[in-house]
Order: structure tokens, then C-alpha cells, then sequence
């Protein structure tokens, strides 16, 4: 599982050498994320955001547990109860101020472990079982974000509900009944609000399970690198901890930073003020929109306007959404370049720079935009291309690109081929 | 040959090796066999058989279902008047057509819609002013505006929705924007001249 000159897990005393023979969590945990773990020399911060998405999941889990104590999933007093934790409740304000942006912190780490993999080609053979496992979990984070969403029963909440729920009543023939029979009546009401808290509490759970196949597939190949090339030999590796554990710890520390100043200074900069209007099923407001993790995807939904030969534009839209996620799924099959890192692959790193990154930029722009023009026309063109990227710009690019040379090593990537700098990095051999 | 209780010892070799090959028919197939397929089938048709509860309870329960019917008093909706009543927790408009609005929506050519239908089609034989539609955008579910006093009616004169810019006309007809069919016009029916149950 492991590479062979990894260290070996030795229990310190009796109660550890106890331990490791009835149960061996100690000698598991070295291997996973310990001295145990050989991990390629090179990494760089981009390879913090898995450690920080793991964090991020834990502290979701303990504000929700917390909050779950205070709240009530009744559609008669569940926006009450959010605000009884905000103004009664010891703490609660910050519980809840804490889980709303510890949602927002933690789709910008995933986003950026995302494309972090789209960048170094981190899908690719043979780690495809880790990225499909990570979308995955990718999909199970939005149900669960959307239904946490719905809690608080305010107005955003409600017409938010009804929407994504509306989603699935564009679903041909069976459309109807689905719709109904997910929201338990023919409107978000008690039944929906209270089978919403149920899942939003169980599938973060489901999530930690996803996370572990997730760590487990990563650990038969070890973790990929910047060069993309696969480690060699020993001096490719260093021990997970302390290197990396220190490397996690000091960028954990920098995210601490950056989500504190917004939990304590801006608390409610990324949500939406009409959500502390309590819900109302005769009053739509103006303008609806989703939290802005979801914009992009949204932005998506809303660019189909036309009916496409046989299919309604409402369908399509939902077709769409969801096919934007589902396409990453096939990544690993439509990046047919042997060469996995961005660094080496002088095309696919213009369309990434100058094609991928802008346009994710403009439909999450326009997903926050109100759907008139021209945001909808610039949301069609965008979406095109996202799906144009994935389907023909990748496979294209793969098959026509002279990638650069790469080195023969991770060692000799970090290094150079410089005589001296192989001597000083084996002092001893010299 | 049994070899139910009592020890095992004076088994021959040959007796262990006739055990596998108990009750054997022509086919090569064991009694065992039957006992397995039977098994594991009626644990598996058990188990399929719990699914049912479990997807039905998430389906509307009966007081929800009880709810799906109301009546409504209309008597003091004056003509070119509407009303927002709640039917199944959502907003029903009912709306009482001026000669006017009937006869604008009775210019259309209902072939050229989207969703083509007439109001005579949308609305109850010698009861054509009274026009009684959900207040759902068929688009995204939004309430469109143009049921109460002073709120924009749209292009057409009947309802707007601001959620997405969807307009229908005076029948209810989706005329422009995203919406994919007219405004739904639930089951009804006059109980008097001025009760309306609808469900």
C-alpha cells in the first residue's frame, strides 16, 4: 500500500504495544497521516486544501451538532428558534455566524482542491478512483449546503426550496409526482423542513464515510506532485509528518486567519438579507438566488432560454446544471495526455489560464446577476465554452500538444541536474 | 444414509464424501440447493418489500391530502377585480374578467401560442369572466404579480412574474418569457353562484 522504504510504526510502551495488538488505530493513523506516510518532496501550497476541506468538515459537524440543540424543524417556529440562537442562546450567535461561513470556507477550499486537480491533471491514471470519489463527495457537499440552506425558513429559504425542488418537476412524465413526493405536499411546508433537517444532519456523516475511500484510494499511489512525474526512489519522499503536518498547520493557520475576520468583522457579507424575512408562500421576492458557491452552476441553469428540438428549455436547464458536475466524472477518460502537470503542458495551460478560470469567473458572475440581458446571453456563451472545454478543447488538446520535457525525477525536478546540487543533496555520498 | 447425531467417528472416507452428494437428482442439483435459492429469495423479496414503506412515507401524508380542497366565498370580487386565496399552501388567483379583458384575450389566435388553449377552454361554460389559475409561474414555482390592487400585470394585461420575466395574457396564457405553459387552472367547481370549491 505503501512505498517499501516507509517508515514502521514501533509502539513507545506498554500501553501502546498493548494497544497495537488488540486494536491497531495507533499504528493506522501513522500510516495514514503520520511518519508512516512517505509523501513526494515537492508539494506545494495548493496541496493544502484536502487537510483544510477535512477541517472544514469537522468544524461544520461540531457548530451543526450545537446548533441542532437549540433549533426546531417546525415550519410554525423554525425561523423563531434561529432567532432565539442568535439573541438567547450562549454563544449561538457565533455557533451560527461559525457553521453559515464554515459552509462558505468550505467550498472555496474544496473549489480550490478542485482545480487544483484540474491544473496538475490529479484525475489521471492511477488515481481516477480518488477524483471520482471527490466529485462524489463534491455532490453530497451541495445537497447538503442546499437543504442547511432551507433550515432557517426564511424567505430565501423557502423560495430556494421551491426552485431546486421545481428542478425535478422538469423531469418529463414523472416530473409531478417526484416534485410532490420529495417535498411530502405540493409546496415546501412541515414535512419538507423537517426531511431536510433529517438528511442535513445524516449525510455529512455519509461524507466523512466518502472521505475515508477517498484518503484510502489516495494512499495505494500516494499523493501526486507539481511535476507529475511518480516517485522513484527514496529521496523523492519525506515522512508526512513533520514535513507536511507542519506545512498543513502553518496554511491552517493562514485560513484561520482569513474565515475569523470574516465570522467576527462581516458575518453576514455572503449571505442574503431577505433570508431574514421569515418564509412567505404568497410572496416571492424579487430577485432569488442561491448561496454564491451554487452561482456558477446556476448561471448554467438559467442560459437555457430556447427549447432544444424536442426538449423544453426548463429541462434543459436542469440537464445542463447537473451535466456541468457529472462531466468532471468523465475527466479522467477525456485528458488522454500522458503528462499530468499543467507546468509541462505549454497548451492546455493557456485554456486552463485563459479559457477555464475566466469562464468559471463569468458564470459566477452572472449566476449572481438578475436573469435579464445581457447576463443571460453572456451566461449562454460561457456555458458553451465550459462544456466545449471539457468535451472538445481537453480531448483536442491532449492529442495535438508537444508537451515540454519533463525531469527525469522529483528529486531532480526540485534540485535541478546541477552536479553540485545532487552532491549537496547527498553530502554523505560526496 | 443419515448422519444426524452420534459421533462421527467409524465415517469412512467414502461416507464423508456421500454427505455432498445427498439427495442428488439426475440433474447434478442438491436439496441444499433448493433450500439456498428458497432462502435467500424470500429474504430478498422481504427485504425489497420494506423499500415500499420506506419511499411511501416520504409521499404527502393524509392531513396534507386533507388540506387539498377549499372553498372560497367570491361574492364581493368585483368585476375587474382578483383575489389571492390559498389552495394546497399555495396561491390560487381568482379573478373576475372585464368585457374588455375577455374580449382581448378572445382576439388571440390560440393556435399561435406556446400553450395553445382559448379562455372558454380555461374557464367554466357561462362562467367565462370568472378566470381561476394557480399563482405559480410554470417556469420556476415564483408568485407572478398582477393579482393585487396596483401590482404590474405585465405586457398583456393579466400577470407578471418578476422572477424571471415571464408575461401572461388576460386568460392566463403564457405569452412571453421563459415560463413553458400557462398558468395551471386547477379542478373546480361552482357549488353556488358566489361559492367556489376548488380541489
Amino acid at each position: 500500500m505503501s512505498f517499501p522504504w516507509a517508515n514502521e510504526y514501533k509502539p513507545g510502551n506498554g500501553l501502546t504495544q498493548w494497544l497495537d495488538e488488540k486494536l491497531p488505530l495507533p499504528r493506522f493513523v501513522y500510516n495514514a497521516v503520520g511518519a508512516g506516510y512517505p509523501v513526494p518532496r515537492n508539494l506545494n501550497y495548493m496541496w493544502n486544501f484536502g487537510v483544510l476541506a477535512g477541517f472544514c468538515l469537522v468544524l461544520q459537524i461540531v457548530t451543526g451538532v450545537v446548533l441542532a440543540m437549540h433549533y426546531a424543524a417546525n415550519a410554525g417556529v423554525a425561523f423563531d428558534s434561529v432567532e432565539h440562537i442568535m439573541r438567547d442562546v450562549n454563544w449561538g450567535w457565533m455557533m451560527r455566524y461559525a457553521h453559515a461561513n464554515g459552509a462558505s470556507a468550505f467550498f472555496v477550499v474544496v473549489y480550490l482542491h478542485i482545480f487544483r486537480g484540474f491544473f496538475y491533471s490529479s484525475y489521471k491514471a492511477p488515481r481516477e478512483m480518488i477524483w471520482l470519489l471527490g466529485v462524489t463527495i463534491f455532490l453530497l457537499m451541495m445537497a447538503t449546503a442546499f437543504m442547511g440552506y432551507v433550515l432557517p425558513w426564511g424567505q430565501m429559504s423557502f423560495w430556494g426550496a421551491k426552485v431546486i425542488t421545481g428542478l425535478f418537476g422538469a423531469i418529463p412524465l414523472v416530473g409531478e409526482p417526484i416534485q410532490i413526493w420529495l417535498l411530502g405536499g405540493f409546496a415546501p411546508d412541515n414535512a419538507a423542513l423537517n426531511r431536510f433537517f433529517s438528511l442535513h444532519f445524516l449525510l455529512p456523516f455519509v461524507i466523512a464515510g466518502v472521505i475515508i475511500l477517498h484518503i484510502w484510494a489516495l494512499h495505494i499511489p500516494g499523493s501526486s506532485n507539481p511535476t507529475g512525474v511518480e516517485v522513484k526512489t527514496e529521496s523523492d519522499t519525506v515522512p508526512f509528518h513533520p514535513y507536511y503536518t507542519a506545512k498543513d498547520g502553518f496554511g491552517l493557520g493562514i485560513f484561520l486567519l482569513i474565515y475569523c475576520a470574516i465570522l467576527f468583522f462581516a458575518p453576514n457579507a455572503l449571505g442574503h438579507p431577505d433570508n431574514y424575512i421569515p418564509a412567505n408562500p404568497l410572496s416571492t421576492p424579487a430577485h432569488i438566488v442561491p448561496e454564491w458557491y451554487f452561482y456558477p452552476f446556476y448561471a448554467i441553469l438559467r442560459a437555457f432560454t430556447y427549447d432544444f428540438f424536442f426538449i423544453p428549455a426548463k429541462l434543459m436547464g436542469v440537464l445542463a446544471m447537473f451535466g456541468s458536475i457529472l462531466v468532471w466524472f468523465f475527466l479522467p477518460w477525456l485528458d488522454t495526455s500522458p503528462v499530468r502537470s499543467g507546468h509541462y503542458r505549454p497548451l492546455f495551460r493557456k485554456f486552463f489560464w485563459f479559457g477555464l478560470i475566466p469562464t468559471m469567473a463569468v458564470l459566477f458572475y452572472c449566476g449572481g446577476a438578475p436573469a435579464a440581458e445581457p447576463y443571460v446571453m453572456i451566461s449562454q456563451v460561457a456555458s458553451i465554452y465550459y462544456f466545449a472545454h471539457f468535451l472538445i478543447i481537453l480531448p483536442l488538446v491532449s492529442s495535438i500538444e508537444k508537451p515540454e520535457p519533463l525531469p527525469f525525477s522529483i528529486t531532480e525536478g526540485v534540485l535541478g541536474k546541477d552536479e553540485s546540487a545532487v552532491l549537496n543533496a547527498h553530502p554523505a555520498a560526496a | 444414509m443419515r448422519v444426524r447425531g452420534g459421533s462421527r467417528q467409524g465415517i469412512s472416507m467414502a461416507d464423508e464424501a456421500s454427505i455432498d452428494t445427498l439427495g442428488v437428482t439426475g440433474e447434478g442439483v442438491r436439496r441444499r440447493d433448493f433450500i439456498n435459492i428458497a432462502a435467500v429469495s424470500f429474504a430478498g423479496v422481504g427485504g425489497a418489500a420494506v423499500i415500499l414503506p420506506l419511499v411511501s412515507q416520504m409521499a404527502p401524508s393524509a392531513d396534507v391530502l386533507a388540506q387539498s380542497s377549499t372553498e372560497i366565498d367570491i361574492s364581493a370580487i368585483q368585476t375587474g377585480q382578483a383575489i389571492k386565496a390559498v389552495f394546497r399552501k399555495q396561491p390560487v388567483f381568482i379573478r373576475n374578467l372585464k368585457p374588455e379583458e375577455i374580449a382581448s384575450a378572445d382576439q388571440v389566435d390560440a393556435t399561435s401560442l406556446r400553450d395553445p388553449q382559448t379562455l372558454e377552454e380555461r374557464t367554466k361554460v357561462g362562467k367565462t369572466n370568472w378566470l381561476i389559475t394557480m399563482g405559480v409561474c410554470t417556469h420556476l414555482g415564483c408568485v407572478p404579480l398582477g393579482a393585487g390592487e396596483g401590482e404590474v400585470k405585465g405586457e398583456f394585461g393579466g400577470y407578471f412574474c418578476p422572477c424571471h420575466g415571464s408575461h401572461y395574457d388576460t386568460a392566463g396564457r403564457i405569452r412571453k418569457g421563459p415560463a413553458p405553459k400557462n398558468l395551471e387552472v386547477p379542478e373546480y367547481s361552482f357549488i353556488s353562484d358566489t361559492v367556489v370549491k376548488i380541489g
